[in-house]
């Protein structure tokens, strides 16, 4: 008889419950578990990378989720989210099949990833055809929003703002740095051929002459490529490299007896946690672009005390890979928020609403312009000085200046 | 002017490096008929040995190759007793198959003890020696690992044609049944085949660790270039594979300074043009 009773009482709770979702108005926690699908390469080549990226979107669904009552960041009071992870191996047919999985099988109700550009755009296209939205945070192929796409949004700068930053930091030093002749050194690769392309684009404005140099995937040796760069005679390069190839780069410069003035990184390796530990000694002063550095923290508390809960929780510092998917699962989680709903259609136009003024990047907030890339975006540009990378410019977040030229990749 | 000589060095000694990776491929096919699929995860493993016994005991990768040689002809003893011997007897496809999968473990296994971090060493011994000749750089890795595949294929060159068990040994790749009736027990050949192939692969991973890096999908970087270099240079053959691999070095930087994005093309169109004019491989017999 007891258990009649409690079981009669159960049953009038949950139909308590249930009448309260359906009942319009101030239907908190009405939506319960809500799937997101992160889609990152958490193995093969640039596995560090990718599950540092996962991780940033993890704390910020911990964060959504409330468990960091501390930060002042918004906490989605509409119901819980619930990651659903998948690796891309990197792989942009591997990615594509992901997002036909998340969605049709696990019913996500939205993604985010896939970090690498070439990825990113298979998953994106694919789930245009599914009508999902994804909201990517770290994938800078300037190309990426240049699809018509309805269901894609970014979060972090273009390779077009990044290569409009660099220009901008360029022009301010012309006159102790005059850069006439630049090479543009690429793998052959969405990333490395979209980056090059639109540098191509901005160059003849400020001025300067580019020579192409690309290589292969999976190369086994870049002389060529090194020796076509001293032939150049360039007065600056731009790098666009992973990991494994910066390091076969940098070491057959050193071999090669071959150091350009400067170069000027398109990130990728060059934030790679195993760039300066691979080449010990040879890193010295490289610049690279940037969408968040730990030095931001210094200026902003929010993020601060999001740097300082990442580090807890993984050990690690958290990097502009782990900062942009952060922001990305935060502009997610703000669309469900708005609109209180899971539905693809109602999530579209909340995402397309976006005004997020408190961030944890150098920006003024995220706001997306009718391509679906953050207008508010912007890089930094950083190099590595005494073991730690200083921002350079803009002038306003600046705490080092430019060391330039920078000193002979040698063996030692 | 420099960048002529330069790129023809760098070929010549990148080349070197993979004929050193193909050397064990092409010996295993020439006594067993068998294309190890795996060959450049072993070289993967050994690159692995060689990065550990850096961070745990100090030891630069110069000095850890015999360790690295050690521990990849085990490999290849435990490969051939588990895996080759039960499918001698069946077909050709199973023999593939099983490689394969071998390939595919090894791999898996790497990325899950090890996760997919690159890993490199940091200024190991032989990448602080250079050799400059006028506007000329030899790297110390590439020097030493020309050496070592000049040296390897004459020590089993030599090996095969004026030892006893060589002899043997190339009696058992000719007609194993007729040589066990002279009282050779191919079973412990085969077993020595991969353990010399395994040490090889695995010297060449001690060498290469002092310039690349690795991580768990290393071997499919020079895997690829040792299939093309064995087939290039003719199954079997270990003149073949020095001599391929160093032409494959060479057409690949002299191409690549005037068009790197065809330099892999041209690689693979001589050997095309090779494969159409001599089936069989620039030394192979079959």
């Amino acid at each position: 008889m007891k258990r009649m009773v409690a079981l009669v009482m159960l049953a009038l709770l949950a139909a308590a419950c249930g009448g309260d979702s359906t009942g319009g108005g101030g239907n908190k926690a009405s939506l319960g578990d809500i799937k997101i699908g992160a889609l990152f390469p958490t193995t093969g080549s640039v596995a560090t990378s990718g599950a540092d990226c996962l991780h940033g979107v993890e704390l910020a669904a911990d964060i959504l989720n409330g468990k960091y009552p501390n930060i002042d960041l918004p906490k989605l009071t509409v119901g819980k989210i619930v990651l659903d992870e998948a690796d891309t191996q990197g792989d942009a047919q591997i990615g594509a099949s992901n997002v036909d999985r998340l969605v049709n099988t696990d019913k996500v109700v939205a993604l985010t990833g896939a970090f690498q550009s070439a990825v990113t755009i298979t998953v994106a296209q694919r789930a245009e055809r599914l009508g999902i939205p994804v909201v990517n945070g770290s994938s800078s192929s300037a190309a990426l929003t240049e699809q018509g796409l309805k269901y894609f949004w970014r979060v972090g700068p273009s390779d077009r703002t990044f290569a409009e930053t660099y220009f901008k930091w360029l022009a301010t030093q012309s006159a102790q740095h005059p850069v006439k002749k630049m090479v543009v050194i690429h793998e052959n690769d969405q990333f490395g051929n979209d980056g090059a392309k639109v540098i191509s684009e901005l160059a003849p404005a400020a001025g300067v002459q580019i020579t192409d140099v690309q290589y292969p995937f999976n190369a086994t040796d870049l002389t060529p490529q090194v020796q076509n760069m001293r032939q150049a005679a360039p007065d600056a390069v731009f790098v666009f490299a992973f990991i494994n190839d910066l390091t076969l780069m940098y070491k057959t410069m050193a071999q090669l007896s071959y150091t350009p003035p400067i170069m000027l990184g398109f990130g990728a390796g060059y934030v790679d946690p195993k760039f300066i530990p691979n080449l010990a000694g040879k890193t010295d002063d490289a610049v690279t672009r940037a969408a968040w550095s730990l030095e931001v923290t210094q200026k902003n508390p929010t993020a601060k005390a999001v740097a300082d809960a990442f580090k807890a929780k993984y050990g690690s510092d958290m990097t502009e890979n782990s900062a942009r998917d952060f922001e990305a699962m935060l502009t997610i989680g703000d669309a469900i928020e708005a609109s209180g709903s899971t539905d693809p259609a109602k999530l579209q136009a909340a995402i397309n609403r976006t005004n997020l003024t408190k961030t944890i990047m150098a920006w003024q907030g995220i706001k997306f312009n009718d391509k679906g890339q953050n207008s508010l975006a912007e890089g930094l540009i950083e190099q590595l000085q005494g073991g730690s990378y200083k921002v350079l410019f803009p002038q306003s977040a600046a705490s080092a200046q430019v060391i330039w030229p920078i000193p002979a990749i040698s063996g030692h | 002017m420099g960048e002529i000589p330069q790129a023809l060095v760098s070929g010549l000694l990148i080349g070197a490096v993979y004929a050193l990776v193909a050397v064990g491929l092409t010996l295993v096919f020439g006594v067993m008929d068998i294309v190890n699929f795996a060959h450049g995860n072993f070289l993967m493993v050994g690159m692995y040995v060689s990065v550990f016994a850096f961070s745990q005991l100090g030891i630069d990768p110069l000095f850890s190759i015999p360790i690295a040689a050690l521990a990849v002809s085990m490999l290849g003893i435990a490969t051939y007793l588990a895996l080759i011997k039960p499918v001698l007897k069946g077909p050709v496809l199973s023999q593939i198959i099983v490689t394969f999968g071998l390939l595919i473990f090894l791999q898996g296994a790497a990325q899950f003890l090890f996760k997919a971090d690159s890993r490199g060493v940091p200024n190991p011994i032989l990448d602080t020696f250079k050799l400059q000749l006028g506007t000329v750089a030899a790297g110390g890795p590439q020097l030493a690992a020309a050496v070592g595949a000049v040296l390897f294929t004459a020590a089993i060159w030599l090996f095969l044609t004026r030892t006893e068990i060589g002899g043997a040994l190339s009696a058992v790749s000719q007609d194993p049944g007729a040589a066990q009736l002279m009282g050779i027990n191919p079973d412990r050949l085969h077993m020595l085949a991969w353990a010399i192939a395994g040490a090889s692969v695995g010297a060449a991973a001690g060498l290469l660790m002092s310039f690349f890096t690795v991580d768990p999908g290393a071997g499919g970087n020079f895997g690829l270039v040792a299939f093309v270099v064995v087939s290039l240079g003719g199954f079997g053959s270990l003149r073949g594979a020095l001599v391929a691999g160093l032409c494959l070095g060479v057409v690949q930087d002299m191409v690549g300074l005037y068009a790197p994005p065809y330099a892999f093309a041209a690689v693979f169109a001589l050997y095309l043009v090779v494969v159409l004019i001599r089936p069989q491989g620039l030394f192979g017999t079959r």
